[in-house]
Protein backbone atom coordinates (compact mmCIF):
# COMPACT_ATOMS: atom_id res chain seq x y z
CA UNK A 1 0.00 0.00 0.00
CA UNK A 2 1.60 3.25 -1.25
CA UNK A 3 1.57 6.06 1.30
CA UNK A 4 -1.35 8.66 0.88
CA UNK A 5 -0.70 12.41 2.06
CA UNK A 6 -4.05 14.18 3.26
CA UNK A 7 -4.27 17.66 4.18
CA UNK A 8 -6.51 18.01 7.04
CA UNK A 9 -8.05 21.02 9.03
CA UNK A 10 -8.61 21.64 12.34
CA UNK A 11 -9.36 24.73 14.96
CA UNK A 12 -7.35 24.44 18.17
CA UNK A 13 -9.87 22.78 20.67
CA UNK A 14 -9.94 19.60 22.85
CA UNK A 15 -12.41 17.86 20.61
CA UNK A 16 -10.14 18.16 17.78
CA UNK A 17 -7.99 15.07 19.53
CA UNK A 18 -9.28 11.91 16.93
CA UNK A 19 -7.45 13.73 13.86
CA UNK A 20 -4.18 14.73 16.29
CA UNK A 21 -3.98 11.09 18.13
CA UNK A 22 -4.51 9.56 14.49
CA UNK A 23 -1.47 10.94 13.11
CA UNK A 24 0.81 10.81 16.82
CA UNK A 25 0.00 7.07 17.61
CA UNK A 26 0.20 5.55 14.00
CA UNK A 27 -3.59 5.17 13.02
CA UNK A 28 -3.09 6.98 10.15
CA UNK A 29 0.14 5.29 8.89
CA UNK A 30 -1.60 1.60 9.66
CA UNK A 31 -3.75 3.25 7.03
CA UNK A 32 -1.38 4.04 4.70
CA UNK A 33 -1.89 7.74 5.29
CA UNK A 34 0.38 10.24 6.48
CA UNK A 35 -1.66 13.64 7.96
CA UNK A 36 -0.80 17.21 7.36
CA UNK A 37 -2.12 18.71 10.02
CA UNK A 38 -3.09 22.16 9.86
CA UNK A 39 -4.22 24.48 12.56
CA UNK A 40 -6.82 27.10 11.39
CA UNK A 41 -8.11 29.97 13.51
CA UNK A 42 -11.68 29.82 12.53
CA UNK A 43 -14.57 28.16 10.98
CA UNK A 44 -14.89 30.56 8.30
CA UNK A 45 -11.61 30.15 7.58
CA UNK A 46 -11.63 26.12 7.63
CA UNK A 47 -14.85 26.22 5.44
CA UNK A 48 -13.34 28.10 2.92
CA UNK A 49 -10.80 26.23 2.30
CA UNK A 50 -12.47 22.82 2.48
CA UNK A 51 -14.80 24.62 -0.20
CA UNK A 52 -11.41 26.26 -2.25
CA UNK A 53 -10.00 22.45 -2.51
CA UNK A 54 -6.68 24.06 -0.01
CA UNK A 55 -7.80 21.03 2.65
CA UNK A 56 -9.17 17.68 1.95
CA UNK A 57 -11.03 17.25 4.85
CA UNK A 58 -11.99 19.06 8.38
CA UNK A 59 -12.38 18.91 11.96
CA UNK A 60 -15.77 21.32 12.03
CA UNK A 61 -18.84 22.31 14.18
CA UNK A 62 -21.69 19.45 13.48
CA UNK A 63 -24.01 22.37 12.00
CA UNK A 64 -21.49 24.27 9.80
CA UNK A 65 -21.86 21.66 7.07
CA UNK A 66 -25.44 21.65 7.17
CA UNK A 67 -26.02 25.43 6.80
CA UNK A 68 -23.89 25.24 4.00
CA UNK A 69 -26.11 22.74 2.22
CA UNK A 70 -29.21 25.19 3.36
CA UNK A 71 -27.24 27.77 1.20
CA UNK A 72 -26.50 30.14 4.33
CA UNK A 73 -22.44 30.40 3.46
CA UNK A 74 -20.58 30.61 -0.17
CA UNK A 75 -21.37 28.54 -2.97
CA UNK A 76 -18.69 26.03 -2.75
CA UNK A 77 -19.56 22.37 -3.77
CA UNK A 78 -21.46 20.47 -0.85
CA UNK A 79 -20.15 19.47 1.89
CA UNK A 80 -20.74 15.79 3.92
CA UNK A 81 -20.28 14.90 7.04
CA UNK A 82 -18.83 11.20 7.37
CA UNK A 83 -18.80 10.55 11.20
CA UNK A 84 -19.13 12.58 14.29
CA UNK A 85 -15.91 12.91 15.93
CA UNK A 86 -16.65 13.71 19.64
CA UNK A 87 -20.22 14.78 21.96
CA UNK A 88 -19.91 16.85 24.33
CA UNK A 89 -17.33 18.48 25.77
CA UNK A 90 -19.22 22.19 26.13
CA UNK A 91 -19.80 24.00 29.47
CA UNK A 92 -21.50 27.09 29.80
CA UNK A 93 -19.43 29.86 32.06
CA UNK A 94 -21.00 33.05 33.93
CA UNK A 95 -18.95 35.98 34.46
CA UNK A 96 -17.54 36.72 37.94
CA UNK A 97 -19.75 39.37 38.58
CA UNK A 98 -23.09 37.02 38.03
CA UNK A 99 -21.25 34.06 39.93
CA UNK A 100 -20.76 36.44 43.07
CA UNK A 101 -23.93 37.43 42.75
CA UNK A 102 -25.40 34.06 41.93
CA UNK A 103 -23.69 32.04 44.76
CA UNK A 104 -24.99 35.31 47.25
CA UNK A 105 -28.61 33.75 46.43
CA UNK A 106 -27.27 30.66 47.67
CA UNK A 107 -26.58 28.43 44.03
CA UNK A 108 -24.57 26.03 44.54
CA UNK A 109 -22.58 25.13 41.41
CA UNK A 110 -23.01 22.12 40.76
CA UNK A 111 -22.49 21.56 36.85
CA UNK A 112 -25.21 19.25 36.41
CA UNK A 113 -28.83 21.30 37.07
CA UNK A 114 -29.94 22.95 34.06
CA UNK A 115 -32.96 24.33 35.93
CA UNK A 116 -31.58 25.04 39.24
CA UNK A 117 -28.62 26.80 37.07
CA UNK A 118 -31.08 28.28 34.93
CA UNK A 119 -33.15 30.11 37.95
CA UNK A 120 -30.37 31.20 39.68
CA UNK A 121 -29.14 32.56 37.00
CA UNK A 122 -32.43 34.34 36.21
CA UNK A 123 -32.61 36.19 39.56
CA UNK A 124 -29.40 37.94 38.93
CA UNK A 125 -29.36 38.40 35.58
CA UNK A 126 -29.88 41.66 33.48
CA UNK A 127 -32.64 42.25 31.44
CA UNK A 128 -30.80 41.56 28.53
CA UNK A 129 -28.58 38.44 28.74
CA UNK A 130 -25.88 38.34 26.32
CA UNK A 131 -24.29 34.91 25.76
CA UNK A 132 -21.21 33.57 23.72
CA UNK A 133 -20.81 31.30 21.54
CA UNK A 134 -17.88 30.10 18.62
CA UNK A 135 -20.02 30.37 15.58
CA UNK A 136 -23.49 31.36 14.54
CA UNK A 137 -23.58 27.76 13.44
CA UNK A 138 -22.82 25.67 16.36
CA UNK A 139 -23.94 22.90 18.92
CA UNK A 140 -23.29 25.54 21.60
CA UNK A 141 -25.66 27.75 20.10
CA UNK A 142 -27.98 25.02 20.09
CA UNK A 143 -27.67 24.33 24.00
CA UNK A 144 -28.19 27.76 24.65
CA UNK A 145 -31.16 28.30 22.67
CA UNK A 146 -32.59 25.46 24.03
CA UNK A 147 -31.42 26.28 27.77
CA UNK A 148 -32.99 29.35 28.02
CA UNK A 149 -36.36 28.85 25.37
CA UNK A 150 -39.33 29.08 27.51
CA UNK A 151 -37.47 30.92 30.67
CA UNK A 152 -37.70 34.11 31.84
CA UNK A 153 -34.36 34.82 29.75
CA UNK A 154 -34.97 33.92 26.76
CA UNK A 155 -36.94 37.65 25.82
CA UNK A 156 -33.59 39.16 26.34
CA UNK A 157 -31.35 36.63 25.62
CA UNK A 158 -28.88 37.68 22.55
CA UNK A 159 -25.77 35.44 21.01
CA UNK A 160 -22.88 36.66 19.94
CA UNK A 161 -20.33 34.90 18.03
CA UNK A 162 -16.79 35.22 19.72
CA UNK A 163 -13.68 33.72 18.60
CA UNK A 164 -12.96 30.67 22.04
CA UNK A 165 -9.10 32.01 22.54
CA UNK A 166 -11.19 35.25 23.08
CA UNK A 167 -13.93 34.26 25.01
CA UNK A 168 -12.23 35.12 28.24
CA UNK A 169 -11.55 38.19 27.59
CA UNK A 170 -15.03 38.80 26.27
CA UNK A 171 -16.15 38.03 29.57
CA UNK A 172 -14.30 39.82 31.67
CA UNK A 173 -14.65 42.97 29.94
CA UNK A 174 -18.27 43.16 29.99
CA UNK A 175 -18.56 42.43 25.57
CA UNK A 176 -21.09 39.29 27.09
CA UNK A 177 -22.46 38.01 30.09
CA UNK A 178 -22.01 34.22 29.77
CA UNK A 179 -21.17 31.89 26.82
CA UNK A 180 -20.73 28.50 25.99
CA UNK A 181 -17.50 27.24 24.13
CA UNK A 182 -15.76 23.51 24.01
CA UNK A 183 -12.57 22.54 26.36
CA UNK A 184 -9.80 23.74 26.92
CA UNK A 185 -11.46 27.42 26.62
CA UNK A 186 -13.69 27.16 29.16
CA UNK A 187 -11.43 26.35 31.89
CA UNK A 188 -9.26 28.94 30.07
CA UNK A 189 -11.62 31.15 31.36
CA UNK A 190 -11.87 29.68 34.85
CA UNK A 191 -8.01 29.79 35.20
CA UNK A 192 -7.83 33.32 34.10
CA UNK A 193 -11.07 34.23 36.80
CA UNK A 194 -13.15 35.74 34.36
CA UNK A 195 -16.05 33.84 35.20
CA UNK A 196 -17.22 30.28 36.83
CA UNK A 197 -18.58 27.28 35.50
CA UNK A 198 -22.59 26.20 35.88
CA UNK A 199 -23.34 23.99 33.16
CA UNK A 200 -21.79 21.30 31.83
CA UNK A 201 -23.37 20.99 27.77
CA UNK A 202 -24.53 17.23 28.09
CA UNK A 203 -26.79 18.51 31.13
CA UNK A 204 -29.01 20.07 28.70
CA UNK A 205 -28.63 17.72 25.92
CA UNK A 206 -27.34 14.38 26.98
CA UNK A 207 -25.74 13.78 23.42
CA UNK A 208 -24.81 16.55 21.88
CA UNK A 209 -23.11 16.07 19.15
CA UNK A 210 -20.59 18.35 19.03
CA UNK A 211 -17.38 18.15 15.83
CA UNK A 212 -17.66 15.95 12.83
CA UNK A 213 -15.39 14.64 10.26
CA UNK A 214 -16.29 16.91 7.15
CA UNK A 215 -15.36 16.23 3.24
CA UNK A 216 -16.44 17.57 0.23
CA UNK A 217 -19.27 15.60 -1.68
CA UNK A 218 -16.33 15.32 -4.57
CA UNK A 219 -13.44 14.04 -2.37
CA UNK A 220 -15.78 11.33 -0.19
CA UNK A 221 -17.31 10.22 -3.32
CA UNK A 222 -14.81 10.16 -6.03
CA UNK A 223 -12.24 9.44 -4.13
CA UNK A 224 -13.24 6.70 -1.81
CA UNK A 225 -10.14 4.84 -1.15
CA UNK A 226 -8.50 7.33 0.53
CA UNK A 227 -11.91 8.56 2.02
CA UNK A 228 -12.28 5.17 3.87
CA UNK A 229 -8.60 4.98 5.08
CA UNK A 230 -9.12 7.92 6.61
CA UNK A 231 -12.02 7.10 8.41
CA UNK A 232 -10.78 4.22 9.42
CA UNK A 233 -7.83 5.64 11.21
CA UNK A 234 -9.83 8.45 12.61
CA UNK A 235 -12.62 5.54 13.63
CA UNK A 236 -9.38 3.97 16.07
CA UNK A 237 -8.51 6.96 17.19
CA UNK A 238 -11.35 7.78 18.72
CA UNK A 239 -11.61 4.62 20.05
CA UNK A 240 -8.71 4.34 22.11
CA UNK A 241 -9.34 8.49 23.07
CA UNK A 242 -12.36 6.51 25.29
CA UNK A 243 -10.32 4.13 26.80
CA UNK A 244 -10.19 6.09 30.43
CA UNK A 245 -6.52 5.31 30.64
CA UNK A 246 -5.24 6.70 27.43
CA UNK A 247 -6.81 10.09 28.38
CA UNK A 248 -3.86 11.74 30.42
CA UNK A 249 -1.43 10.96 27.55
CA UNK A 250 -4.04 12.72 25.12
CA UNK A 251 -3.81 15.70 27.16
CA UNK A 252 -0.43 15.48 27.04
CA UNK A 253 0.03 15.18 23.54
CA UNK A 254 -3.32 17.70 22.49
CA UNK A 255 -1.12 20.72 24.34
CA UNK A 256 2.29 20.47 22.64
CA UNK A 257 3.19 23.78 20.99
CA UNK A 258 2.28 23.21 17.79
CA UNK A 259 -1.07 21.91 18.49
CA UNK A 260 -2.93 23.65 21.43
CA UNK A 261 -0.03 25.35 23.03
CA UNK A 262 -1.29 25.46 26.43
CA UNK A 263 -0.62 23.65 29.89
CA UNK A 264 -1.76 19.97 30.08
CA UNK A 265 -3.04 20.62 33.05
CA UNK A 266 -6.10 22.73 31.24
CA UNK A 267 -7.25 20.00 28.70
CA UNK A 268 -6.94 17.35 31.07
CA UNK A 269 -9.95 18.37 32.75
CA UNK A 270 -12.17 18.03 30.33
CA UNK A 271 -10.74 14.77 29.63
CA UNK A 272 -10.62 13.92 32.54
CA UNK A 273 -14.25 14.82 33.50
CA UNK A 274 -12.97 17.02 36.30
CA UNK A 275 -13.81 20.25 35.68
CA UNK A 276 -12.79 23.15 38.03
CA UNK A 277 -16.10 25.53 37.95
CA UNK A 278 -14.02 28.51 39.33
CA UNK A 279 -10.74 29.65 39.87
CA UNK A 280 -10.85 29.31 43.75
CA UNK A 281 -10.39 24.85 42.70
CA UNK A 282 -13.76 23.95 43.02
CA UNK A 283 -13.64 20.59 41.39
CA UNK A 284 -17.05 18.76 39.56
CA UNK A 285 -16.74 15.14 38.50
CA UNK A 286 -18.89 14.89 35.60
CA UNK A 287 -18.78 11.36 34.21
CA UNK A 288 -18.90 11.18 30.10
CA UNK A 289 -18.17 14.67 29.77
CA UNK A 290 -17.03 14.55 26.22
CA UNK A 291 -17.20 11.20 24.55
CA UNK A 292 -15.36 10.30 21.20
CA UNK A 293 -16.43 6.87 20.61
CA UNK A 294 -18.84 5.31 23.09
CA UNK A 295 -22.68 5.20 22.84
CA UNK A 296 -22.27 4.66 18.81
CA UNK A 297 -20.64 8.09 19.15
CA UNK A 298 -19.39 8.49 15.89
CA UNK A 299 -22.40 7.49 13.72
CA UNK A 300 -24.25 10.09 11.60
CA UNK A 301 -27.24 9.71 12.68
CA UNK A 302 -29.53 11.48 9.86
CA UNK A 303 -32.20 12.77 12.64
CA UNK A 304 -29.47 15.02 14.51
CA UNK A 305 -29.17 16.38 10.93
CA UNK A 306 -32.72 16.90 11.06
CA UNK A 307 -32.87 17.89 14.43
CA UNK A 308 -29.98 20.98 14.21
CA UNK A 309 -31.62 21.73 10.84
CA UNK A 310 -34.88 22.82 11.74
CA UNK A 311 -33.31 25.12 13.91
CA UNK A 312 -31.28 26.65 11.28
CA UNK A 313 -34.21 26.93 8.90
CA UNK A 314 -36.67 28.56 12.15
CA UNK A 315 -33.80 31.10 12.45
CA UNK A 316 -33.50 32.13 8.81
CA UNK A 317 -36.66 32.26 7.96
CA UNK A 318 -36.18 28.89 5.50
CA UNK A 319 -38.41 26.15 5.10
CA UNK A 320 -37.61 23.52 7.53
CA UNK A 321 -39.35 20.00 6.21
CA UNK A 322 -37.21 20.99 3.19
CA UNK A 323 -34.76 22.40 5.29
CA UNK A 324 -34.57 18.87 7.15
CA UNK A 325 -34.46 16.64 4.04
CA UNK A 326 -31.48 18.42 2.56
CA UNK A 327 -29.08 18.02 5.88
CA UNK A 328 -30.47 14.74 6.08
CA UNK A 329 -28.33 14.33 2.67
CA UNK A 330 -25.35 15.12 3.82
CA UNK A 331 -25.17 13.15 7.21
CA UNK A 332 -23.22 10.11 4.99
CA UNK A 333 -24.58 7.06 6.82
CA UNK A 334 -23.90 5.12 3.92
CA UNK A 335 -20.08 6.11 3.78
CA UNK A 336 -20.17 5.59 7.06
CA UNK A 337 -21.53 1.71 6.90
CA UNK A 338 -19.70 1.10 3.86
CA UNK A 339 -16.26 2.25 5.05
CA UNK A 340 -16.32 1.20 9.08
CA UNK A 341 -17.62 -2.01 8.71
CA UNK A 342 -14.37 -3.73 7.58
CA UNK A 343 -12.91 -2.15 10.70
CA UNK A 344 -15.05 -3.90 13.10
CA UNK A 345 -17.70 -1.10 13.82
CA UNK A 346 -20.86 -2.05 15.12
CA UNK A 347 -23.33 -1.05 13.06
CA UNK A 348 -27.25 0.38 13.47
CA UNK A 349 -30.17 -1.28 11.53
CA UNK A 350 -31.73 2.20 11.36
CA UNK A 351 -29.60 5.48 10.19
CA UNK A 352 -32.12 7.98 11.94
CA UNK A 353 -33.56 7.18 15.21
CA UNK A 354 -36.17 9.31 17.94
CA UNK A 355 -33.54 12.33 19.11
CA UNK A 356 -34.05 12.91 23.10
CA UNK A 357 -36.09 9.59 23.51
CA UNK A 358 -33.55 7.90 25.70
CA UNK A 359 -33.47 8.88 29.33
CA UNK A 360 -31.06 5.73 30.10
CA UNK A 361 -28.62 3.50 27.92
CA UNK A 362 -30.67 1.76 26.10
CA UNK A 363 -30.02 -1.44 23.64
CA UNK A 364 -30.93 -1.33 20.11
CA UNK A 365 -30.69 -3.66 17.02
CA UNK A 366 -27.63 -3.64 15.62
CA UNK A 367 -25.63 -5.74 12.92
CA UNK A 368 -23.26 -7.62 15.86
CA UNK A 369 -26.54 -7.89 17.82
CA UNK A 370 -27.23 -5.08 20.36
CA UNK A 371 -26.00 -1.56 20.20
CA UNK A 372 -25.64 0.33 23.13
CA UNK A 373 -26.79 4.02 22.76
CA UNK A 374 -27.78 6.72 24.65
CA UNK A 375 -28.61 8.44 27.14
CA UNK A 376 -29.47 11.25 24.66
CA UNK A 377 -32.57 13.01 26.89
CA UNK A 378 -33.19 16.94 26.49
CA UNK A 379 -33.70 18.36 30.10
CA UNK A 380 -36.87 19.78 28.66
CA UNK A 381 -38.72 16.44 27.78
CA UNK A 382 -38.70 16.86 23.85
CA UNK A 383 -38.58 14.46 22.12
CA UNK A 384 -37.83 14.69 18.56
CA UNK A 385 -38.78 12.45 15.17
CA UNK A 386 -37.62 13.49 11.73
CA UNK A 387 -40.79 14.01 9.48
CA UNK A 388 -39.25 10.92 7.25
CA UNK A 389 -39.18 7.35 7.47
CA UNK A 390 -36.82 5.83 10.20
CA UNK A 391 -34.46 4.10 7.72
CA UNK B 1 -15.98 56.61 -8.19
CA UNK B 2 -18.56 56.67 -4.76
CA UNK B 3 -15.74 57.30 -2.06
CA UNK B 4 -16.06 53.88 -0.04
CA UNK B 5 -15.76 52.99 3.68
CA UNK B 6 -13.14 50.76 4.47
CA UNK B 7 -11.95 49.13 7.58
CA UNK B 8 -8.83 46.97 8.12
CA UNK B 9 -9.00 44.72 11.01
CA UNK B 10 -5.39 44.09 11.75
CA UNK B 11 -3.35 43.69 14.90
CA UNK B 12 0.15 44.36 14.12
CA UNK B 13 0.57 48.35 13.43
CA UNK B 14 3.17 47.92 10.69
CA UNK B 15 1.27 45.69 8.75
CA UNK B 16 -1.79 47.70 9.42
CA UNK B 17 0.13 51.00 7.97
CA UNK B 18 1.22 49.20 4.72
CA UNK B 19 -2.11 48.03 4.35
CA UNK B 20 -2.84 51.48 4.45
CA UNK B 21 -0.84 53.17 2.32
CA UNK B 22 -1.63 49.70 0.16
CA UNK B 23 -5.56 51.37 0.16
CA UNK B 24 -4.53 55.18 -0.63
CA UNK B 25 -2.44 54.20 -3.40
CA UNK B 26 -5.96 52.82 -4.90
CA UNK B 27 -8.13 55.92 -4.36
CA UNK B 28 -9.41 58.17 -2.09
CA UNK B 29 -11.46 55.85 0.65
CA UNK B 30 -12.54 56.71 4.27
CA UNK B 31 -10.40 54.37 6.23
CA UNK B 32 -10.62 53.18 9.93
CA UNK B 33 -8.16 50.69 11.20
CA UNK B 34 -9.45 48.07 14.03
CA UNK B 35 -6.66 46.75 16.15
CA UNK B 36 -8.55 45.01 19.13
CA UNK B 37 -10.46 42.01 19.11
CA UNK B 38 -12.32 43.34 21.95
CA UNK B 39 -16.09 45.05 20.54
CA UNK B 40 -15.29 44.26 17.08
CA UNK B 41 -18.86 43.55 15.78
CA UNK B 42 -20.22 46.35 17.50
CA UNK B 43 -17.43 48.84 16.05
CA UNK B 44 -18.16 47.52 12.69
CA UNK B 45 -21.98 47.80 13.28
CA UNK B 46 -21.70 51.27 13.96
CA UNK B 47 -19.65 52.32 11.74
CA UNK B 48 -21.59 50.00 8.54
CA UNK B 49 -18.28 49.76 6.55
CA UNK B 50 -18.49 49.09 2.60
CA UNK B 51 -15.70 47.52 2.65
CA UNK B 52 -13.90 45.07 5.58
CA UNK B 53 -10.52 44.03 5.01
CA UNK B 54 -8.93 41.34 7.25
CA UNK B 55 -6.28 38.54 7.33
CA UNK B 56 -7.74 35.43 6.49
CA UNK B 57 -5.96 33.47 9.53
CA UNK B 58 -7.79 35.98 11.31
CA UNK B 59 -9.79 34.17 14.73
CA UNK B 60 -12.12 37.45 14.02
CA UNK B 61 -13.45 36.36 11.08
CA UNK B 62 -16.22 34.38 12.69
CA UNK B 63 -17.28 37.51 14.30
CA UNK B 64 -17.66 38.95 10.65
CA UNK B 65 -19.30 36.00 9.26
CA UNK B 66 -22.07 36.52 12.34
CA UNK B 67 -22.46 40.18 10.83
CA UNK B 68 -22.64 38.99 7.20
CA UNK B 69 -25.31 36.67 8.21
CA UNK B 70 -27.39 39.48 10.55
CA UNK B 71 -27.24 42.25 7.47
CA UNK B 72 -27.87 39.44 4.80
CA UNK B 73 -24.81 37.81 3.35
CA UNK B 74 -24.72 40.25 -0.25
CA UNK B 75 -24.60 43.61 1.73
CA UNK B 76 -20.86 43.79 2.96
CA UNK B 77 -18.22 42.32 0.84
CA UNK B 78 -15.22 41.40 3.24
CA UNK B 79 -11.75 41.19 1.47
CA UNK B 80 -8.93 38.69 3.18
CA UNK B 81 -5.41 39.19 2.62
CA UNK B 82 -3.00 36.45 2.45
CA UNK B 83 0.67 36.75 2.77
CA UNK B 84 1.36 33.47 1.15
CA UNK B 85 0.00 33.79 -2.77
CA UNK B 86 -2.03 31.10 -4.34
CA UNK B 87 -3.44 32.81 -7.45
CA UNK B 88 -5.89 30.22 -8.43
CA UNK B 89 -7.22 29.84 -4.40
CA UNK B 90 -8.10 33.49 -5.15
CA UNK B 91 -9.62 33.47 -7.97
CA UNK B 92 -11.68 30.76 -7.35
CA UNK B 93 -13.10 32.45 -3.35
CA UNK B 94 -13.77 35.56 -5.45
CA UNK B 95 -15.95 33.17 -7.42
CA UNK B 96 -17.29 31.69 -4.49
CA UNK B 97 -19.15 35.41 -3.09
CA UNK B 98 -18.69 36.17 0.40
CA UNK B 99 -14.42 36.74 0.37
CA UNK B 100 -11.96 38.32 -1.72
CA UNK B 101 -8.37 37.26 -0.67
CA UNK B 102 -6.01 39.85 -1.23
CA UNK B 103 -2.83 38.22 -1.81
CA UNK B 104 0.41 39.15 -0.94
CA UNK B 105 -1.54 41.96 0.95
CA UNK B 106 1.39 43.91 2.00
CA UNK B 107 2.43 45.06 -1.88
CA UNK B 108 0.64 48.22 -2.70
CA UNK B 109 0.52 47.21 -6.57
CA UNK B 110 -1.28 43.92 -5.46
CA UNK B 111 -3.78 45.22 -2.98
CA UNK B 112 -5.31 47.14 -5.89
CA UNK B 113 -6.67 44.24 -8.26
CA UNK B 114 -8.41 42.49 -5.71
CA UNK B 115 -9.83 45.53 -4.07
CA UNK B 116 -11.34 46.36 -7.17
CA UNK B 117 -12.63 42.92 -7.66
CA UNK B 118 -14.26 43.57 -4.27
CA UNK B 119 -15.73 46.54 -5.72
CA UNK B 120 -16.88 45.37 -8.41
CA UNK B 121 -18.99 42.86 -6.33
CA UNK B 122 -19.84 45.52 -4.07
CA UNK B 123 -21.37 47.48 -6.85
CA UNK B 124 -22.95 44.53 -8.40
CA UNK B 125 -24.68 43.78 -4.94
CA UNK B 126 -25.72 47.11 -4.58
CA UNK B 127 -27.57 47.07 -8.45
CA UNK B 128 -29.05 43.66 -7.35
CA UNK B 129 -30.34 45.08 -4.10
CA UNK B 130 -31.96 48.29 -6.06
CA UNK B 131 -33.24 46.34 -8.24
CA UNK B 132 -35.08 44.22 -5.78
CA UNK B 133 -36.50 47.05 -4.09
CA UNK B 134 -37.24 48.53 -7.48
CA UNK B 135 -39.65 45.39 -7.75
CA UNK B 136 -41.08 45.35 -4.63
CA UNK B 137 -42.39 49.25 -5.40
CA UNK B 138 -43.55 48.12 -8.30
CA UNK B 139 -45.35 45.58 -6.93
CA UNK B 140 -46.71 47.54 -4.06
CA UNK B 141 -47.87 50.32 -6.19
CA UNK B 142 -49.89 47.59 -7.98
CA UNK B 143 -51.75 46.76 -5.19
CA UNK B 144 -52.43 50.21 -4.30
CA UNK B 145 -53.64 51.19 -7.52
CA UNK B 146 -56.07 47.78 -7.27
CA UNK B 147 -57.44 49.02 -4.29
CA UNK B 148 -58.53 52.12 -5.73
CA UNK B 149 -59.57 50.79 -8.35
CA UNK B 150 -61.85 48.69 -6.24
CA UNK B 151 -63.26 51.63 -4.41
CA UNK B 152 -63.86 53.80 -7.46
CA UNK B 153 -65.81 50.62 -9.28
CA UNK B 154 -68.08 50.63 -6.14
CA UNK B 155 -68.33 54.28 -5.84
CA UNK B 156 -69.43 55.20 -9.06
CA UNK B 157 -70.55 51.85 -10.40
CA UNK B 158 -68.74 51.61 -12.99
CA UNK B 159 -66.59 48.10 -14.39
CA UNK B 160 -62.58 47.92 -13.91
CA UNK B 161 -61.51 49.07 -17.32
CA UNK B 162 -63.87 52.49 -16.42
CA UNK B 163 -62.01 53.12 -13.15
CA UNK B 164 -58.50 52.53 -14.46
CA UNK B 165 -59.29 55.10 -17.61
CA UNK B 166 -60.00 57.41 -14.75
CA UNK B 167 -57.18 57.06 -12.38
CA UNK B 168 -55.27 57.48 -15.51
CA UNK B 169 -56.92 60.54 -16.75
CA UNK B 170 -56.97 62.19 -12.97
CA UNK B 171 -52.82 61.50 -13.31
CA UNK B 172 -52.22 62.78 -16.40
CA UNK B 173 -54.40 65.65 -15.36
CA UNK B 174 -52.68 66.34 -12.46
CA UNK B 175 -48.96 65.84 -13.93
CA UNK B 176 -48.68 63.33 -11.57
CA UNK B 177 -48.27 59.60 -11.07
CA UNK B 178 -51.17 56.91 -11.61
CA UNK B 179 -49.71 55.30 -8.19
CA UNK B 180 -49.93 58.26 -6.08
CA UNK B 181 -53.10 59.54 -7.07
CA UNK B 182 -54.39 56.03 -5.80
CA UNK B 183 -52.66 56.69 -2.54
CA UNK B 184 -54.53 59.86 -1.89
CA UNK B 185 -58.08 58.00 -3.43
CA UNK B 186 -56.97 54.82 -0.92
CA UNK B 187 -56.02 57.01 2.14
CA UNK B 188 -59.25 59.41 1.70
CA UNK B 189 -61.93 56.47 1.33
CA UNK B 190 -60.37 55.50 4.77
CA UNK B 191 -60.97 58.88 6.01
CA UNK B 192 -64.67 58.81 4.95
CA UNK B 193 -65.77 55.49 6.05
Amino acid sequence: MSMANLRLGYVPLTDAAPLIIAQELGFAAEEGLALDLIRLQSWAQSRDLLGLGGIDAAHMLVPLPIAQSLGLGPTYPPFDLVMVLSVGGQAICVSAALATAMRAKGHGFGFGDPLAARAALASVAPDSLRVGVPYPFSTQAELVRRWLDGSALAAGLSIHTVPPPQMADALASGEVDAFCVGEPWASYAVERGAGALVLAGRAIWASPPEKGLVLTRDFAEGRPEETGRLMRAVWRACRWLDRAENRATAAEILSRPEYLNLPAELSERGLMDRLHVSATGEVRDYPGFVRFHAGAANFPWRSLAALLARRIARLHGLDEVRAMQVAMGCFRTDLYRHHLRAAGADLPGASARIEGGMVHPTAVASEKGQMILGPDAFFDGETFEPPFALR
Amino acid sequence: MARLSIIVVERDRDRALRIVDGLRASGDHAITVISEATGLARRIAEQTPDIVLIDVADPSRDVLEELALVSGPMERPVAMFVDRSDEQLTRAAIEAGVSAYVVDGLHPDRIKPILDAAIARFHLFQKMRAELAATRAALEERKIIDRAKAILMKARGIDEEAAYALLRKTAMDQNRRMADIAQQLVMAAGLLT
